[in-house]
């Protein structure tokens, strides 16, 4: 990689042996992929790591050096949700649970603050919503590293980000450059697959995104096929249909980026451009689609049991999505005759995004009225705790599904079974 | 015997049993429960890699087409190596991706531990090496495949 003479004294220790370190870690990471040298970041980075489990010692001797060293980023930074939530009816044995297993957590929060964590509420893995602030605009260059962050800002943005890996993300914020390879070049966002979407109707975004991210897994596709099924949807109710696609993608496979054909801003710019001579292509009909969500393992020890936990939210619910599942499930339980909820259920947003939303009086009572809780942690987190993983969980994300014993149904299955 | 050249990433010499998955291997989801319970051995608990499920893997060379998955992977490689329950090579058929690059370089330059990593060994390799093989892997990141002792 060419550096330039004050990259070069970085790496040669005149800055300091800890900062030196930090580049000569990103440089290496750089020449791994063929980059040539380092672009300044545009807007600031959003790092992954946010839990402080107790076995993560030598992120926390990272953290440390670097603090000791007194290096901050160059612009105050996101990062994924909390854990745990205090406020959720835990009991005394959760609760106790909760703090043995992220017994770091205060420790670990308060080296994000020296590195120049942006605030308290800083913490969600949706941190594009307006309500957080971390936006990029279509073309910057960004290092992000929350895998279905860096789908929504490469895909639905037109942001530029390679899914950087965690602490390699923190390591860019230090230095203000990224390395310039794969996904920040245009010959790296071109498409390898075209997806073909021939279903009769709109497919759940957390299956679509799944059969897409378990065919293509680190590929980039161009989908067809999508927009037509697309076009009753509001614009915002389409990003949220892309965030949700992106998780699904980025967590059954590892796609960075996808261009919708027609909807999604590279490919709307470049259209069928942005696919490569010798792509692959993938069809997606309805029978597809019933063959990925059947071919999910139900993890469950009785695959009868009732349910008693449900998790809405991974990624984190934008306020509009808060908003229609707030009205969701009070229809529903109105048009059964029920007051609330069934099943224990925790619907999660960024701190800004609740925030917002409980400005809203009406809705917020309406919801608090259903009996299900609010809260900014991170369900897959959440479900690190040992009396958690013994309860039967249910979840609309497949992203939750893929990493824990949660079971997935689509939203009008965990609707039906919320108010049955 | 087959031998196969690839791209020393993190070179180094080892002689050992191996696994193979001949699709991507989450690291978040194949090490999450090992780390979390401290466990003195590492077992894959990732439910969509058929190829690794419940296996142990914690002292075997681990092939593989590439990582994928959450971009914790790299912190989960760290992790893994410090509490000694990382496998000892990974040999990548196909280039390195940025998840598995920054595991290993972290935890090399960072921790002063080596995985051996080699990438770029081909799409010829995988389909040749199979579970329980005695692989040889030089530190020029040429590994040889002893079918003799599968």
């Amino acid at each position: 990689m060419n550096l330039t003479a004050e990259e070069q004294e970085i790496f040669d220790g005149k800055h300091g042996e800890t900062l030196a370190k930090v580049m000569r870690t990103v440089v290496s990471y750089g020449d791994m992929f063929g980059a040539k040298r380092l672009v300044p970041l545009d807007k600031p980075v959003h790092l992954v790591t946010s839990f402080g489990v107790t076995m993560l010692k030598p992120l926390y001797d990272i953290m440390e050096e670097l603090t000791e060293s007194e290096l901050k980023v160059k612009m105050p930074f996101t990062v994924d949700p909390r854990p745990f939530d205090n406020n959720l009816d835990n009991n005394f044995i959760e609760s106790l649970l909760f703090r043995l297993v992220y017994g770091k957590q205060k420790k670990y929060e308060q080296q994000l603050f020296a590195v120049g964590l942006k605030d308290k509420k800083a913490f969600s893995c949706t941190c594009y919503m307006p309500e957080v602030g971390n936006v990029p605009e279509k073309g910057d260059i960004i290092a992000w590293a929350e895998s279905s962050a860096v789908a929504y800002a490469n895909s639905v943005i037109g942001a530029r980000s390679n899914r950087t890996s965690a602490i390699i993300d923190l390591f860019c914020g230090i230095l203000g450059k990224t390395p310039e390879f794969g996904l920040l070049t245009d010959e790296g966002r071109k498409a390898d697959w075209i997806v073909i979407v021939e279903t009769d109707t709109l497919p759940p975004a957390q299956i679509l995104g799944s059969a897409i991210g378990i065919k293509v897994q680190e590929d980039v596709p161009y989908i067809k096929g999508l927009g037509k099924l697309l076009k009753n949807l509001s614009k915002a109710q389409i990003n949220d249909y892309l965030k949700d696609l992106g998780a699904a993608a980025a967590s059954n496979g590892a796609v960075g980026l996808f261009h919708v054909e027609g909807i999604t801003p590279e490919a709307k710019e470049s259209g069928q451009n942005l696919i490569k001579k010798e792509a692959s292509e993938y069809v997606i009909n309805d029978n597809e689609i019933r063959q990925i969500k059947n071919s999910y393992p139900i993890l469950w020890k009785n695959k009868n049991s009732e349910p008693d936990l449900c998790f809405i939210g991974c990624p984190h619910l934008s306020l509009q999505q808060l908003e229609e599942w707030t009205n969701s499930l009070h229809n529903s339980l109105k048009q059964k005759g029920m007051k609330r909820l069934k099943i224990k259920t925790i619907l999660t947003a960024a701190p800004d995004v609740i925030d917002k939303f409980k400005q809203n009086e009406k809705m917020y009572t309406r919801l608090k009225e259903t009996g299900a809780f609010l809260s900014a942690a991170c369900a897959l987190m959440a479900l690190t705790n040992p009396l958690y993983k013994k309860k039967k969980v249910i979840t609309n994300s497949n992203k939750l599904r893929t990493y824990t014993t949660a079971r997935y149904y689509n939203d009008s299955e965990i609707l039906n079974l919320l108010t049955e | 015997m087959s031998i196969f050249k690839g791209r020393p990433i993190i070179p180094g010499n080892y002689k050992g049993e191996c696994l193979v998955s001949r699709n991507g291997v989450n690291m978040l989801a194949t090490f999450r429960k090992s780390i979390l319970t401290k466990s003195k051995k590492a077992v894959c608990m990732d439910q969509n890699n058929t190829d690794l499920y419940k296996k142990v893997i914690s002292d075997k060379i681990i092939c593989l087409p590439r990582t994928i998955g959450s971009t914790t992977g790299g912190i989960v490689i760290q992790t893994a190596a410090g509490m000694g329950i990382m496998p000892p090579a990974l040999l990548f058929s196909e280039h390195i991706d940025p998840l598995a690059a920054a595991g290993v370089l972290v935890t090399d330059i960072w921790s002063g531990k080596k995985v051996i990593t080699i990438d770029g060994l081909g799409h010829d390799f995988l389909e040749e090496v199979k579970d329980g093989m005695i692989l040889e892997i030089k530190e020029d990141g040429t590994v040889i495949l002893n079918i003799a002792n599968k």
